[in-house]
């Protein structure tokens, strides 16, 4: 059983949904970064999603594009992600999923992507710009099966193709919450909750919402209709409102707290 | 798609016989192409491929394609023998195919036209476009003012500095100019904002992209669309020299001008030769020859060959010319390289200057900078030629546009 297998059917025991918190690695820079996802998992984050810092993020709103022009101009790569991924594992168990563009990982060679995966503890990848069409490549590199590869679902996906990405993913589906890029206002609750149960009817493995999402209220809500909530935009706003403040460690915890509070639906 | 059927002529003479390098079903040209995109964006790259495999075997569409084409943009341009330059090198026949004397000045329109049809096809009211130069936007803009569509245009705040006629001219269509700041503020920056914004308007805009770039379809799409530079050149030649020529020469930015034309002689026996920008020189790192000096790597949807670093980060770009200041380069290019049908070279930001001047003095031609880096090396090619033989170089726009800049560096 993996990581996250077993984290679901836990959460879904005590009737929880996960929260799972994204964060630019190396942003602002490595030893910040290592003290906020610390934070974030004292706190209670189910899943640390670990972003891979690109220079041409095109899903991405603005807060995630300065995260990753932070997080690069402090020098930071793939490499120095899995070494930030290394450090947590070596602390704590939770999942990490490494979230990425492609380009990194192609630069880096798909086969030798995944050793270094499996060795710096990542359970699964999500690479936001390879849809089914083009995975093959990349998944027919990798020397075993102790990856998962975690896929997204939009809301103008047709209920078809959403049966067939849901049967080439594995850990759980990434259900995109709107058509937008990450951090984008006007998020539609009574429209997540129905694409969610259309993807729950073809799909069997968890499914967590993501994009525009900020606030308690917001992932009590899509806990209810899905498995989990993905907080990403929000925390970045926080580091970035805080960059200079000694305090963002405990900022970033108390409001992983008030989010993870929200998930517990008994 | 069938790559038998890809090409098929229809009524028009435009889209000719079916060739070898048409991509497969899923847009790959060979190990390049694709659609390397969120799954936010490929349910709409789906439906625009099937709209547009619909509207390519629909003889209605062509022609409404080549009536604007030809009552619209001015077309056929013309190809015009440069007896003078020919001299002055002392080697080969120097022919220009005369993109400059299309609507708007570039061969843009060729493929705004096409787009804008398509998207009045597809009910589609607004369309989005990404600018360099700002000849694309301009392009686009004209294409929506006449089509009665909202237009927006993304452009590099670094671009909108340096083609501030162009920002203006676009204004004046009824376009709104969207300047993009994240990144380094230029084309490549433009076109993420662009990508951006398309996911969220998605149901009532299209993109109408500007080069042979980006995701499947778009490669495919602009070079059919552009292929009537190289089909009226193939005829022109043909009845002017009697026989085919010995090379074609365009510049290479994305590089849909010398798709447009390389595409018809594909399977001729005709020299390809694309001309990058090579900026302040190759070796300072200071330029924009992406497929001299690039590798293999993603960016803005598919395969190709990029300008990046080791780690894959892209890497800024560097041209004189704002349309070739690109660190990416149309997959189908890549694959012409890769298989050694076309070569490619790349020509500097001083040498693509002196060609300006050259052809402005010696043919009263004024061409964009862009296309100066063609006949810069069109020169030197010439030079090694003997008479007999015959160079067509894509004069793909005027350089009216670059008169500012030209004469703060001339």
């Amino acid at each position: 059983m993996t990581r996250l297998t077993r984290l679901f059917a836990a959460l879904k025991e005590k009737r929880e949904g996960a929260l799972v918190a994204f964060v630019t690695a190396g942003d602002p820079d490595p030893e910040t970064s290592l003290a906020v996802l610390r934070a974030m998992i004292e706190a209670g984050v189910d899943i640390i999603e670990l972003g891979v810092p690109f220079s041409d993020p095109t899903a991405d709103g603005p807060v995630i594009q300065r995260s990753s022009a932070r997080a690069l101009a402090q020098g930071m790569t793939l490499e120095k992600t899995l070494a930030l991924c290394r450090s947590i594992r070596r602390e704590s168990d939770v999942p990490v999923v490494i979230f990425s563009y492609y380009n990194p990982i192609l630069a880096m060679g798909g086969r030798r992507f995944y050793e270094e995966s499996v060795r710096s503890g990542a359970d699964a990848v999500l690479v936001v710009d390879l849809p089914p069409e083009e995975s093959r490549e990349l998944l027919d590199q990798w020397s075993g099966n102790r990856l998962d590869f975690i896929r997204l679902v939009a809301p103008t996906t047709p209920t078809e193709r959403m049966a067939a990405i849901a049967r080439d993913a594995s850990g759980f589906l990434y259900l995109v919450s709107m058509t937008g890029v990450t951090g984008s206002a006007g998020l539609d609750l009574e429209e997540v909750a129905a694409t969610a149960a259309r993807l729950k009817h073809v799909a069997a493995l968890p499914v967590c919402v993501g994009f525009g999402i900020s606030q308690p209220e917001h992932v009590s809500a899509v806990c209810r209709t899905a498995d989990g909530a993905v907080v990403g935009s929000a925390f970045e706003r926080l580091i970035e409102e805080h960059l200079t403040a000694g305090d963002l460690p405990e900022r970033i915890a108390r409001y992983a707290s008030a989010l993870k509070a929200a998930t517990r639906l008994l | 798609m069938n790559p038998t059927t890809a090409s098929r002529p229809v009524s028009a003479p435009s889209f000719g016989a079916p060739v070898q390098f048409s991509p497969d079903p899923r847009g790959h040209f060979g190990p390049f192409g694709g659609r390397y995109v969120a799954e936010t964006l490929m349910p709409a790259l789906l439906a625009l491929e099937a709209a547009y495999e619909s509207a390519r075997t629909d003889p209605a569409f062509h022609e409404a394609f080549h009536a604007l084409l030809n009552e619209y943009a001015g077309r056929p341009t013309p190809l015009t023998f440069a007896r003078r330059l020919t001299a002055h090198c002392g080697g080969a026949r120097i022919y220009l195919k005369r993109e400059d004397l299309a609507h708007t000045g570039a061969h843009k329109i060729n493929n705004t036209l096409g787009q804008a049809l398509l998207a009045r096809r597809m009910g589609k009211t607004k369309v989005i476009a990404e600018t360099g130069a700002g000849q694309h936007g301009v392009a686009t803009a004209t294409a929506a003012a006449l089509f009665g569509m909202e237009c927006r245009v993304f452009m590099g705040t670094e671009d909108v500095k340096r083609q501030a006629p162009n920002v203006r001219r676009m204004e004046l269509l009824g376009a709104r100019v969207v300047p993009v700041s994240s990144g380094t503020g230029t084309l490549k920056d433009a076109m993420n904002e662009a990508m951006r914004y398309w996911v969220s308007a998605v149901r009532d805009t299209f993109y109408v992209i500007g080069s042979v770039a980006g995701p499947h379809p778009y490669p495919m799409m602009v070079r059919d669309f552009q292929r009537v530079i190289g089909d009226e050149a193939r005829r022109q030649i043909l009845e002017r020299e009697g026989r085919l020529p010995d090379a074609l020469i365009a510049c290479v930015g994305g590089g849909s001008n010398a798709m447009g034309l390389f595409y018809p002689f594909l399977e001729d026996p005709v020299g390809l030769i694309g001309v990058e920008a090579a900026g302040e020189g190759i070796d300072t790192g200071k330029h924009a020859a992406t497929l001299g000096a690039g590798s293999i790597g993603v960016l803005h949807g598919s395969k190709s060959y990029v300008l990046q670093d080791p780690e894959g980060q892209i890497r800024e770009a560097h041209s004189i010319s704002a349309g070739l200041d690109y660190p990416g380069v149309g997959p189908e290019h890549a694959w012409l390289k890769e298989s050694g049908r076309a070569r490619y070279v790349a020509v500097t930001d001083a040498q693509a200057l002196g060609a300006f001047r050259t052809l402005s003095t010696l043919e009263g031609i004024i061409p964009a900078l862009e296309s100066a880096h063609a006949v810069a090396y069109a020169m030197e090619e010439a030079a090694r030629r003997s008479p007999d033989e015959i160079l067509i170089v894509n004069l793909s726009g005027r350089g009216d546009k670059d008169l500012g800049i030209v004469f703060r560096d001339l």
